[in-house]
């Protein structure tokens, strides 16, 4: 792959060709402040570059350019640190503010808003371009998030990641100028589209545009994140449990093999069962025809010798195994080997085959 | 219509046409401009109200469309040729001033009010 | 008679030949461009006499046509596309519409040409809708340059074939920008995207494209047919060949005028043009649209070229032209080209979409005598920041119209926010209407016809007119037989 050339304040490094000014500027680590920029995108000509927060100085340039979205050339000169570039981007910031309500102290978005780290990194209180505001309902259709589309900065990510990753088209750009905002078709609930709910709209959304119908209050600061794989199916899809105290509270997508930074309704919004109070937390066993709380030592013993009992009497092929979607790949491929090697039967399923 | 298949083919077509063009040229011609504002400012009432005075007058005329004249201000504008003559542009017409265009000066030669001057030069290919 | 100052070469069969009628253009010299091309010339020849012409877009921002169309001959694909740009969408502008109408087949033809050049043999016109009669003369053209094959499979029995179609965009001014229109040709949301890559690259179904703008496009058969050196000859240094512009507004000669580059303005407005209606005093004129920005009284002498234009804050842009007088307030004029622009946002970029609505909404408060001298550092400051940050052609020029009027009329802006008067006497809210007492007879007609009734006074007395409860309508200046009533 060929390289170039370019020089970042003042600083000189090689980059790929078909690198964005961005990727220059990471590989130094130069801080360029994105929002509407989605790590997903594979190709820099595929980002939307519609926030414009992350312009940036290029020399010979008559007006600023998007770092996001504009591919590195041979002897290019970027500068990130000028007051040109800052004077623009507080603007820019400004202008977002100006049509975004002040409800920091009680948005659940707070602590992970990029807005809100926009403005505190520029300075800015209140917008001083004070003027009309969009005003628009909000909308609690869906069964598992709801838009608050006062808050939505238009970034696009949500329509990106919808129609072009998730795939299902259910939303897109309505009305022009001021008025513009994503709309479920004819600008419907969400309940009249054909969204599938899996949240990966909420998951990009860098405002309290989007967040999820949360039973759980908690500030960002409060939670401790850990990493995991999703239980629900084999596919491996990564993500953080989010935590307050000892209760799962909510779950992030992360950029996995498996998932590119994607997860669907399960993943995203079904962790109740996890704190849910009927849940089985220990085995039970049945005892005198009642099931009675056991230890895990306990239970094992009892399923291995009734295996070996029930194999002794009638044969491997008394024995069958069913395994569940619920865990991951790893596991199911002990589970079969324990049924064919240690069952001695091929007699082995999976919820999830039909 | 005949395809053109060579180059040459469009080239003496250029210039049968023009022949053609050539031979009409006894007749008078009216040039009407029939371009979205021309209709809109009663370019076809005037075409209509020549054609209809041409033939009440016994006239034998050469009527043609064509697009934007340019002069905006003046329009509903006719272009009339006589034979041997420079075209003259007239602007600010109606069905009456049609009329009465036919009559002087198609029928006579005689200029009547509205003539708007060349103030171009034109390619000609 | 006078010099002839205008030069027709894009509308040089307007008005003299039948749209309707192939034989018409074909007498006309019709054709033979193409023909030279596809006789004479191989792509890259007909390439370099574009680039030696020195043709630059006539839709606005004046990229140089050959350069474009060698990019797009550069890619290799097995198919490329030629479009039309006809999305002319400008206030008080029809320069395309009246090509379109008089002279089709000029563009057709251009366009068969730039496909030969460029290796393609797709070409798409891209109309706005609200243009009926141009699109049923394109519509009739097509259709007989197809039955004459000087359109279609082996044209004039070369190897080069070549079709065209017809799209409509619904009245989007975006959609004038190259990249928007592209997405809205795919059926997409009119909009544009980041260049690059640029549509020479990967356009429409993300093969090379070349658009150009009908003006553009009807200049080139007669550069084919009459080369390079003679078009080069005519214009500027960096501006070749003629504009045609869109004369309209306070202005004798409305209507549309094609002249050489480098005319000056003076000779526009006050030869071609007729000068300013009614005697009134020339101001200033609006140049490329809610794009551009005004040229003024102080810019007669300027040589209206592609740099000369953006050297006042303004562009060429597709070459409308609106003639303001004395009468006129600059600060309601950039309110008005403000407001189309804020309306025509495709509300992509934060700059376009929110500061559009942020300058019209702080010329408003000025026009209203709300503003202060704050509100126009403001208004400059914003106005820099969107031209550098927006993301297409329609965000960065915005401003154009509030950063022009700036440059000459700054009094204007400070006699609406510290003297909270309009100088022209347009904006109503900053205007008084008084009885001159010496001249008030007490006829009471004034009174009567107040449709608010905020005029008091007795028969044969003087008149007093209640400041407050005034609507400013202008009805009691309009009825008074004396004089006797001013508005400051």
């Amino acid at each position: 792959m060929s390289m170039l050339n370019v020089t970042v304040d003042g600083q000189a490094t090689q980059v790929a060709a078909g690198s964005a000014i961005l990727d220059a500027a990471n590989q130094l680590g130069i801080e360029i402040p994105t929002l509407c920029y989605l790590d997903m995108e594979k190709k820099f000509n595929q980002q939307a570059a519609a926030c414009r927060i992350c312009v940036v100085e290029v020399e010979n340039r008559r007006n600023l350019a998007p770092a996001c979205a504009t591919p590195v050339m041979e002897g290019m000169i970027i500068k990130t640190d000028t007051e040109r570039v800052h004077t623009a981007r507080k603007i820019v910031v400004d202008l977002m503010l100006s049509d975004h309500p002040l409800d920091c102290l009680t948005c659940e978005q707070a602590g992970s808003c990029v807005l809100q780290d926009l403005c505190y990194q520029y300075g800015l209180e209140q917008t001083t371009f004070a003027g009309q505001r969009n005003d628009y309902p909000e909308d609690a259709t869906n069964k598992f998030y709801s838009r608050n589309l006062n808050k939505c900065v238009a970034c696009r990510r949500c329509v990106t990641v919808c129609s072009n990753f998730q795939n299902t088209k259910a939303i897109g750009f309505g009305d022009r100028g001021f008025n513009t905002h994503p709309v479920a078709p004819f600008d419907r609930g969400m309940d009249e589209s054909t969204c599938v709910s899996c949240g990966n709209c909420v998951s990009v959304c860098p405002t309290g545009a989007l967040l999820p119908k949360s039973k759980e209050k908690f500030r960002s600061w409060e939670i401790s994140k850990t990493e995991t794989t999703c239980s629900y199916c084999g596919v491996g899809c990564q993500m953080n449990l989010l935590t307050k105290g000892n209760k799962v509270v909510g779950v992030e997508p992360l950029n996995g093999a498996a998932n590119d930074g994607l997860l669907c309704v399960k993943g995203k919004f079904g962790f109740n069962f996890i704190n849910h109070p009927d849940r089985l937390t220990t085995p039970l066993v049945r005892k005198d025809g009642q099931l009675v709380e056991a230890t895990w030592d306990e239970a094992y013993s009892l399923i291995a010798d009734k295996v070996k009992a029930t194999k002794a009497e009638f044969g491997s092929e008394a024995l069958a195994g069913l395994s569940s979607a619920r865990v991951t790949n790893e596991e199911n491929y002990l589970f079969q080997k324990m049924v064919r090697a240690a069952f001695g039967t091929n007699s082995v399923d999976h919820c999830a085959r039909l | 219509m005949a395809k053109i298949n060579t180059i040459a083919e469009l080239k003496k077509l250029r210039e049968d046409l023009l022949g053609a063009a050539q031979a009409k040229a006894g007749k008078p011609l009216v040039n009407v401009s029939l371009a979205t504002c021309s209709v809109a400012s009663g370019g076809r009432d005037v075409l209509a109200a020549m054609q209809a005075e041409a033939t009440a007058l016994g006239l034998d005329v050469e009527f043609m469309q064509s697009g934007c004249m340019t002069v905006c201000f003046a329009e509903p504008t006719v272009e009339v040729t006589l034979p041997g003559k420079d075209p003259v542009t007239f602007g600010y017409l109606d069905a009456e001033k049609a009329k009465i265009l036919v009559q002087k000066y198609i029928k006579d030669g005689e200029l009547i009010d509205g003539v708007i001057p060349v103030g171009y030069e034109r390619i000609v290919l | 008679m006078a010099e002839k100052k205008q030069l027709r070469i894009a509308t040089r069969n307007s008005g003299f030949i039948d749209p309707e009628n192939i034989d018409s253009y074909i007498a006309a010299g019709g054709y033979l461009g193409l023909a030279k091309c596809l006789g004479e010339m191989t792509p890259e020849a007909v390439i370099d006499l574009m680039k030696a012409s020195g043709i630059r877009g006539r839709g606005g921002a004046g990229f140089p046509t050959g350069v474009k169309w060698g990019f797009a001959a550069k890619y290799a694909s097995d198919t490329k596309y030629v479009v039309c740009n006809a999305d002319e969408g400008d206030p008080g502008a029809f320069m395309d519409r009246a090509i379109l109408e008089g002279d089709p087949h000029s563009v057709l033809e251009a366009m068969a040409i730039g496909a030969y050049a460029i290796g393609g043999n797709k070409g798409t016109i891209y109309i706005r809708a609200e243009y009926p009669m141009a699109i049923d003369r394109l519509k009739i053209a097509i259709e007989q340059a197809e039955a004459k094959g000087v359109i279609g499979k082996n044209i004039m029995g070369s190897d080069f074939s070549f079709d065209l179609d017809i799209k409509y965009g619904a009245g989007a001014f975006v959609c004038g920008e190259e990249t928007a229109l592209i997405n809205s040709m795919e059926g997409n949301r009119g909009e544009p995207y980041t260049k690059p890559p640029f549509p020479a690259e990967a356009g429409y179904w993300d093969k090379p494209t070349i658009v150009n703008n009908v003006e553009t496009l009807a200049s080139i058969p007669a550069i084919i047919v009459k080369g390079a050196e003679w078009f080069n000859g005519i214009g500027t240094e960096t501006s070749k060949g003629t504009k045609v512009f869109a004369l309209a507004g306070k202005i004798n000669n409305v209507g549309l005028i094609e002249v050489p580059m480098g005319i000056t303005l003076q000779e526009v407005i006050m030869e071609v043009g007729g000068g300013v209606r009614n005697g009134k005093k020339f101001k200033a004129v609006q140049t490329g649209g809610p794009s551009g920005g005004a040229l003024t009284y102080k810019d007669l002498d300027v040589k209206i070229d592609y740099e000369s234009l953006v050297a006042c804050q303004s562009m060429m842009g597709s070459g409308g032209m609106i003639v303001m007088d004395e009468d006129d307030c600059m600060v309601a004029i950039a309110k008005f080209f403000v407001e189309f622009t804020m309306e025509e946002t495709c509300g992509k970029c934060t700059p376009c979409r929110i500061g559009s609505k942020r300058i019209y909404e702080a010329l408003d408060k000025i026009t209203m005598g709300q503003g202060s001298l704050e509100d126009i550092e403001k208004l400059k400051l914003l106005s820099v920041a969107i031209k550098d940050t927006a993301l297409c052609g329609l965000g960065q020029t915005m401003p154009n119209p509030v950063l022009s009027t700036m440059r000459v009329f700054e009094d204007e802006y400070t006699a609406h926010v510290v003297d909270k008067k309009c100088p022209a006497g347009v904006c109503s809210d900053l205007l008084e209407f008084i009885v001159v007492d010496e001249k008030c007879v007490g006829c009471t007609l004034c009174a009567r016809v107040c449709p608010v009734d905020c005029i008091g006074g007795k028969v044969k007395e003087v008149h007093v007119i209640d400041q407050a409860a005034c609507i400013k309508c202008g009805a009691c200046l309009d009825k008074c037989k004396f004089d006797a009533i001013i508005k400051q």
